[in-house]
């Protein structure tokens, strides 16, 4: 009993921390929920993207949706009651304390020359989170302190499907199609050649 | 507006936005601008850009916002939970749902294809994030120290995020002098 209310405590206290952390938006809590993996076992690399990819595919902020699967693999109903809660707090304590001089806040120069910074260092977070979700989807193992590398033969096969899916995700014709159907085209494929 | 009506109309926003951040704009501006008359479309854009910048997911940000113009602190914590309730309920279903699945070896396979696709659409976010964001060589400097930080580093995001705040304080106080 005693362990289920400190693990409830823990994923409030970590989305409380990611939801005053992270910054931007959207994938912007990828990076946090990644270090809480990797902090306490509660998810692994490949189950993170696959939260992505419910996330993207279901209704609401992806934050949001992450915050509750992980809450309910961890904690049950409950857990996802709380991790959710967790990370909107923060915001909800904020937004209420600016809403009151939100036109001195934006125009402040402080605060602007803060975005400035805060916002390239995020999205260098996402761009990590995204290189190691890259790899553990390629079914790539590094560690670049020690310079080791493994790799197989279905990497390649992966790296090239990934490329083709870059292409349509960049290409003009086809980027403004929804996420949706590029998650519904992976799954058919990963289906089909049993990757 | 009651707190009801507030209730039901961010209830309403919540399980309609697909994909997170800037997808319930025009779902904002219908309900919000065109259909209650609550606030402005100017008002919503400056809440969208105040909400982008402060910590925390988008859309929860914008929803406090307008929830607190409407009735204040509760306003802001009913809209919020509006919001939230659907993606919540949702979630859970899937999450239910998929715990027996996984034990079949088709939907490993399944899901590592979509993993791909995954991959494939957070390049191509993080790409127009970067470009937008990254324009010169302060900003692509801080860009990559975040990177390798975490990437080869494992630091913790959170020392990332407040170093590189004490970096733009520094910064933006050292050009005014």
């Amino acid at each position: 009993m005693l362990n289920v209310l400190k693990t409830l405590a823990l994923l409030f206290f970590e989305f409380f921390k990611t939801g005053l952390f992270a910054v931007g938006g959207g994938l912007a809590t990828v990076p946090f929920i990644r270090d809480m993996g990797a902090a306490y076992g509660w998810i692994t690399e490949a189950e993170l993207a696959n939260i992505i990819a419910i996330a993207e595919s279901t209704p609401g902020p992806i934050g949001v949706n992450a915050a509750t699967y992980v809450g309910y693999t961890v904690g049950g109903i409950p857990g996802a009651i709380l991790a959710t809660v967790g990370l909107v707090t923060p915001s909800v304590i904020i937004i209420v304390l600016i809403a009151k001089a939100i036109k001195k806040y934006a125009d402040s120069y402080l605060v602007k020359s803060l975005f400035t910074s805060l916002r390239p260092a995020a999205i260098g977070l996402i761009t990590a989170a995204g290189f190691s979700l890259l790899l553990t989807a390629l079914g790539v193992k590094a560690d670049f302190l020690r310079f080791t590398f493994s790799a197989d033969w279905m990497t390649l096969l992966k790296l090239g499907i990934y490329a083709v899916f870059t292409f349509f995700a960049f290409w003009k014709k086809t980027s403004k199609i929804h996420p949706l159907f590029f998650i519904l085209t992976g799954g058919a494929i990963g289906a089909i050649l049993s990757l | 507006m009651s707190l009801w009506k507030l209730y039901v109309m961010f209830l309403k926003i919540g399980s309609l936005m697909i994909g997170g951040g800037y997808s319930m704009l025009p779902l904002l501006i219908r309900e919000l601008v065109e259909r209650h008359k609550i606030i402005t479309e100017d008002e919503l854009t400056d809440y969208m850009a105040v909400a982008q910048c402060t910590p925390g997911v988008i859309a929860i940000n914008t929803a406090t916002f307008v929830g607190y113009k409407v009735r204040r602190v509760p306003g802001a914590i009913i809209a919020t939970l509006g919001v939230i309730t659907v993606p919540m309920i949702l979630i859970v279903l899937i999450a239910a749902a998929l715990k027996p699945l996984m034990q079949y070896e088709i939907v490993g396979h399944i899901f590592a294809g979509i993993r791909l696709a995954v991959c494939a659409l957070i390049t191509a976010s993080v790409y127009k994030l970067f470009k937008k964001s990254v324009v010169n060589a302060t900003t692509f400097a801080l860009f990559i120290l975040a990177f390798l930080f975490v990437a080869v580093g494992g630091v913790s995001p959170v020392f990332v995020v407040l170093g590189a705040a004490i970096v733009g304080i520094l910064w933006g106080g050292l050009k005014k002098c």
